[in-house]
This record gives C-alpha cells, sequence and structure tokens, in this order.
C-alpha cells in the first residue's frame, strides 16, 4: 500500500514506456499500481516469451537485445523490491471517475486512482484487402509475436504485404530464423520513399540499420505494389494477386499472408478517460490531444505509442515525462526535463518523416470492390458501409449503427479506419468530417457470466 | 489413450523454427490426442495440428486469430465444458479438451 497521504496512482501498459513511468515514479518515492495484460512485462517490441524458452536476447531482440534487457531488469528489481503493485495478465476493461475495472486471472478487480498514466501502446494499423477474412491471414505484427514469444512461422509460404518499418523488419527476422518468405510488397513507392528519406535523417543510425536489411531483401521486396486480392480456399490463402509499380499483374503463391500499414495507437481507455482527439493528418488517425509532457487532464497522463507512434526509444522517453508531469502535479520533486523534451521533438521529426515514408494507403481503400469485407470480425462489406452512407450520411456513428462496422468483437480496432475513408469517398468528405469513433465499455469484451458473476 | 494420435490428417498452419526441446504437453482438440510443447499458447498448440480453431459465427471462412495480441478477438475457442477461452494469450495445459465447434452441437 502507498503510505497514507500519497497519492494512489496506476499505470495502464507495462512495455517501455509504462516500464520507464513506473521507474521514475518509484525512484520519487511513490508505489505505483502497474496493470497489464501481457503474460511478463516488456510490452510489444520487448516482448518475453513464456517460461522454459531458451534463445538469448540476442536472438528474440536483435541490435536492441541490450535496451530490452536494461528494460526488463528494471522492471524485475522493482517487483522484487516490493516497489511496484503489478498487476500482469490483467485488462484493463473500462473507466469511470477515478475508478477502473479489470479482468484479473482471478476475476474481475476494482482499482481506486487519483492520479492514472495510460501506456497502452499501439497495434497494426489495417487496411481491407479482399479475402482477408480467411484464417491463415494475420497481421504483420502477429508473425513477428509468433516468432518472438513462440518461435514458430504462421505458415509454410508466407507473404507480407502492407507498408512501414515493421514490413522490412519482419520478413528478416523471419528469414533469419529459417522461415520462407515468398514475397514483400509494399504499396509505398520509392518517390514516397525517398520523400521521407531527408525528415528520417533526424536518427540516422536508425536509417543506416534500415538500408542494409531492405538490401537484404533483394528481389522479396517490390515497392509501390497494388494488391487486388488474396485468393483462398477453404483452409486459407493460396496465392495474393498484385500489381507492381508498373502495372504488370502477378500472382505469389502462399498460405499465410501477413498484412500491415503501419500502427494504429491504441486509445479506447484514453477516450473513457474523457481525452480530447485531434485528427492527425500525417499518421492518418485520430490521437489523444495532450502537453507536451503527455497530460491529457487533471490526474491523466499518456505516454509511448498510445499517445504518438514514435517508436520504442520514444515511449521510454515519454513514460518518464509522464511520470514526471504526475510528479510535479503531486508537488512531489521531479527532475529536469528539458534534455528528454529535446529527445523527444527529434524522434517526432524521425517519426513524421517514416508516416510520410511509408504512407496510410487511404486511395486503395476508397477503391476497393463492394463485396470486400471491411470489419472482420462480422462480414460487414464495402458495398453495404457505402450504401449505410447513401441513406444516413457520413458520420462514423451514425454509420456504425447503421452498418454495424466498427460493432464486432475487435471494437472497430482492425476496422474504424477503413470504413473513415470509405465513409469519406462516399460522402465526398474529409477523413476528419466523418468523426470519430466513441469508444464502448468494457474495451475487450468479455464473457458475460464472469461480469455478472463478479458484480 | 493410445499415444501417436497426431491429427495430421487434419492438417496444421504453423511451422516450429526454434524452442523445439521444451517439454511435450499432452491436450485433446476435438476428442483427439494431440501434442504441444510446454509455453505454447493454445492458439500455436491447436494450429500445429489444425488450420483453424473455429467455424466464423458471421461468414463461411473459419477463424485462426489475427493479431496474437488479445486485441481482435478473432481466436476464442471452445473447451469441452462449453466456456470459451482466447487461444493467444492462454498458455495451454495439460488435460485441456478443447473444441473447434461449441459441445452443445458436437453429434
Ligand atoms: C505487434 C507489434 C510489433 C512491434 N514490433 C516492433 C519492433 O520489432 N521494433 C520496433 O522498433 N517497434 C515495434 N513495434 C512498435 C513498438 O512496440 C513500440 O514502439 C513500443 O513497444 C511502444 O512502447 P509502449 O510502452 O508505448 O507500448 P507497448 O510496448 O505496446 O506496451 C503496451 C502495453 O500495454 C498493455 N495494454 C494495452 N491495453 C491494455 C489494457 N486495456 N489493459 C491492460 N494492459 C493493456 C499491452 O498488453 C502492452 O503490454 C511493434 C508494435 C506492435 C503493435
Ligand atoms: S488473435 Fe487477436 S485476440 Fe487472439
Amino acid at each position: 500500500m502507498t503510505a497514507p497521504g500519497v497519492e494512489k496512482v496506476v499505470i495502464v501498459g507495462a512495455g517501455p514506456a509504462g516500464i520507464r513511468a513506473a521507474e521514475r515514479l518509484v525512484q520519487a518515492g511513490v508505489r505505483p499500481i502497474v496493470i497489464d495484460e501481457g503474460i511478463k512485462a516488456g510490452g510489444q517490441i520487448y516482448r518475453r516469451p513464456p517460461p522454459g524458452f531458451a534463445r538469448s536476447p540476442e536472438q528474440l531482440y536483435g541490435s536492441e537485445a541490450r535496451k530490452a534487457v536494461a528494460l526488463h531488469t528494471v522492471f524485475d528489481r522493482m517487483l522484487a523490491a516490493g516497489q511496484i503493485d503489478y498487476h500482469p495478465q490483467s485488462s484493463v476493461l473500462t473507466i469511470a471517475g477515478s475508478f477502473l475495472q479489470a479482468l484479473t486471472p482471478a476475476g474481475r478487480k476494482d482499482f481506486t486512482y487519483d492520479r492514472l498514466i495510460l501506456a497502452t501502446g499501439a497495434m497494426d494499423r489495417l487496411a481491407p484487402v479482399p479475402g482477408w477474412q480467411a484464417p491463415g491471414v494475420y497481421s504483420l505484427g502477429a508473425a513477428q509475436i509468433a516468432l518472438k514469444a513462440q518461435g514458430v512461422a504462421l505458415g509454410s509460404r508466407i507473404v507480407l504485404a502492407g507498408s512501414g518499418p515493421l514490413l522490412t523488419l519482419v520478413a528478416i527476422q523471419l528469414l533469419k530464423a529459417g522461415a520462407q518468405i515468398a514475397a514483400v510488397l509494399d504499396t509505398s513507392s520509392i518517390r514516397d520513399q525517398a520523400a521521407g528519406l531527408p525528415g528520417m535523417l533526424a536518427r540516422p543510425s536508425l536509417v543506416l540499420r534500415g538500408l542494409p536489411m531492405r538490401a537484404r531483401l533483394g528481389r522479396l521486396y517490390h515497392a509501390g505494389v497494388t494488391l487486388d486480392r488474396i485468393e483462398t480456399d477453404e483452409r486459407g490463402p493460396v496465392g495474393l494477386c498484385w500489381r507492381d509499380a508498373r502495372g504488370r499483374a502477378h500472382v505469389t503463391e502462399c498460405d499465410m499472408v501477413g498484412l500491415g500499414w503501419h500502427l494504429r495507437a491504441e486509445t479506447q481507455l484514453a477516450g473513457l478517460a474523457g481525452c480530447t482527439f485531434d485528427y492527425d493528418e500525417s499518421w492518418s488517425q485520430w490521437l489523444p490531444r495532450t502537453d507536451r509532457m503527455g497530460r491529457a487532464a487533471a490526474g491523466l497522463y499518456l505516454a509511448g505509442d498510445g499517445l504518438r507512434i514514435l517508436g520504442a526509444d520514444g515511449a521510454e522517453v515519454a513514460g518518464r515525462l509522464a511520470a514526471t508531469a504526475c510528479l510535479a502535479d503531486m508537488d512531489l520533486p521531479s527532475p529536469h526535463a528539458t534534455s528528454d523534451l529535446r529527445r523527444l521533438g527529434r524522434y517526432e521529426r524521425f517519426a513524421r518523416a517514416m508516416a510520410r515514408a511509408f504512407p496510410w494507403p487511404g486511395d486503395i481503400v476508397r477503391a476497393v470492390p463492394d463485396d470486400t469485407i471491411v470489419c472482420r470480425c462480422e462480414g460487414v462489406t464495402a458495398g453495404q458501409l457505402r450504401e449505410s452512407v447513401v441513406y444516413g450520411g457520413g458520420e462514423a456513428n451514425r454509420v456504425k449503427s447503421l452498418a454495424r462496422v466498427g460493432m464486432g468483437r475487435c471494437q472497430g480496432r482492425y476496422c474504424q479506419l477503413a470504413a473513415a475513408e470509405l465513409i469519406a469517398g462516399t460522402a465526398c468528405i474529409k477523413v476528419c468530417d466523418t468523426g470519430r469513433l466513441r469508444e464502448q465499455a468494457p474495451v475487450r469484451p468479455l464473457p458475460i457470466g464472469l461480469w455478472v458473476r463478479d458484480t | 489413450m493410445t499415444s501417436e494420435l497426431q491429427p495430421a490428417a487434419l492438417g496444421g498452419r504453423i511451422v516450429r523454427l526454434a524452442e523445439k526441446g521444451r517439454p511435450q504437453v499432452r491436450f485433446r482438440l476435438d476428442g483427439l490426442d494431440c501434442q504441444a510443447l510446454a509455453g505454447d499458447t493454445v492458439l500455436t498448440a491447436v494450429l500445429v495440428c489444425a488450420s483453424a480453431v473455429r467455424q466464423s459465427e458471421f461468414g463461411r471462412e473459419k477463424r485462426s486469430g489475427f493479431c496474437l495480441m488479445g486485441a481482435c478477438q478473432d481466436c476464442w475457442i471452445w473447451q469441452e465444458d462449453g466456456s470459451r477461452l482466447r487461444a493467444c494469450s492462454t498458455l495451454v495445459a495439460a488435460g485441456m479438451q478443447l473444441r473447434t465447434v461449441p459441445p452443445e452441437i458436437w453429434p
């Protein structure tokens, strides 16, 4: 328990942002509650395999092994010393006032707090490709998680498609591990990528690491492609039909397709907690509004990819900054933030350049045929969505209630950006004018029996 | 229980690339004996021997997970007792009785 008189701070998420936030609070004598869904702390990039796995940090995290080990060590030390109150494998489902509910392995658990730091990270940003509802089509991140946390490939002949830094990275990681990759298809053109390059030089070491990876992919890699459809049989993908930058048609045989267009911030809890959002043109998504330290509202702080997609290093810095703001607001001594703020500014320049180099394929999404499934959860098609816009107008929440897109079990996480694009295209308005989907609790569906039993 | 009853006829989709030396764990899938390795998620365990975890409720296609990070909820699988679990974030345990179809409608 935190000493009397000291405010209660809850951190949601134990990735780089959440861990560094916890560390800073602990250094100031605060004992935060840390709630995280993972089996072990580490978050996405520094995800740790379950007990009993034997690969070294170098094998798991490559060039980032040192950072991964440092972060895990910091966390494990705080835990061993009783400096944090840690709840692993626990999903926060709803937030209201100064109260949140989580589903833990022992059932539902309620927490109260005075201050809340949300470090919920990001997920793959998906665009619909005809056929993507088939089993055996996965997110790009899933392919990486399978490899990192389980040592497996999700298919025996893999096509990775989409755009963004993960595309090349995951391909290289899979190849190194011995997986068979049939093609790496990037919807971003060489021209887009060149346009992003000057800004990306804000972090030259990352560019220097990325270019040889791309070179290693050699003829597997194609830029500026158009994805036509995934051919499937009842088991899943059998081929991916695509056109190259010159418009020539190709079919690549495969039994697994990994799709992803960079990342999308996980902002559901931020929405429930009352954040204001702005549509960000360079990241093509709605992002929470905060000050530079991560303050969103009184007692509410955001950090990491759940606020801005700045990557793992940026998440560590943002976690420290959010905790620093939290300490300052509690009138506790807090370190200077100047150099961290400067560093974050540099990471942001890099990240925006990256977003420019690997853009969201808005035009491709607008052009998908009517029978393309947009909502994988409930099978809603682009045609149904367009039709509902014709009847009901171009407002995202209204389209959701008419066409059910965004109502499925992923709660719109994987369809809402594409839906917004289709709505905007049909209604001839800008994406930001379609409005933001309101989130609903619980942010993860749960067995209803459990909820009722524990209430 | 017969020992070597890997339902190879079903055909898995996952390929093991590393970490193959872990102890074996036995579980049942649709009444057949299957083997997994300790530390496998239920999703890994099932997709090593079968191509899907469930029939889709809304379409003709089957489901085999999508995000592997607890965000899409595509990977729910039935257990013999009628409960369901999220396969990508639950580790397989010896003796688990899993079903790709709800137990009530199982013949
Ligand atoms: C699948 C995937 C793979 C990635 N791979 C790479 C990579 O290889 N290299 C790279 O540089 N970057 C990668 N990234 C980006 C990288 O993960 C991030 O930049 C970095 O991890 C961000 O740190 P974070 O602390 O903000 O969030 P994360 O590391 O994502 O941590 C967020 C944590 O919050 C938890 N959480 C979220 N919602 C809830 C909730 N409701 N209740 C409880 N806990 C919750 C999550 O389980 C997670 O542990 C990847 C991102 C994704 C999504
Ligand atoms: S695969 Fe997405 S929640 Fe399990």
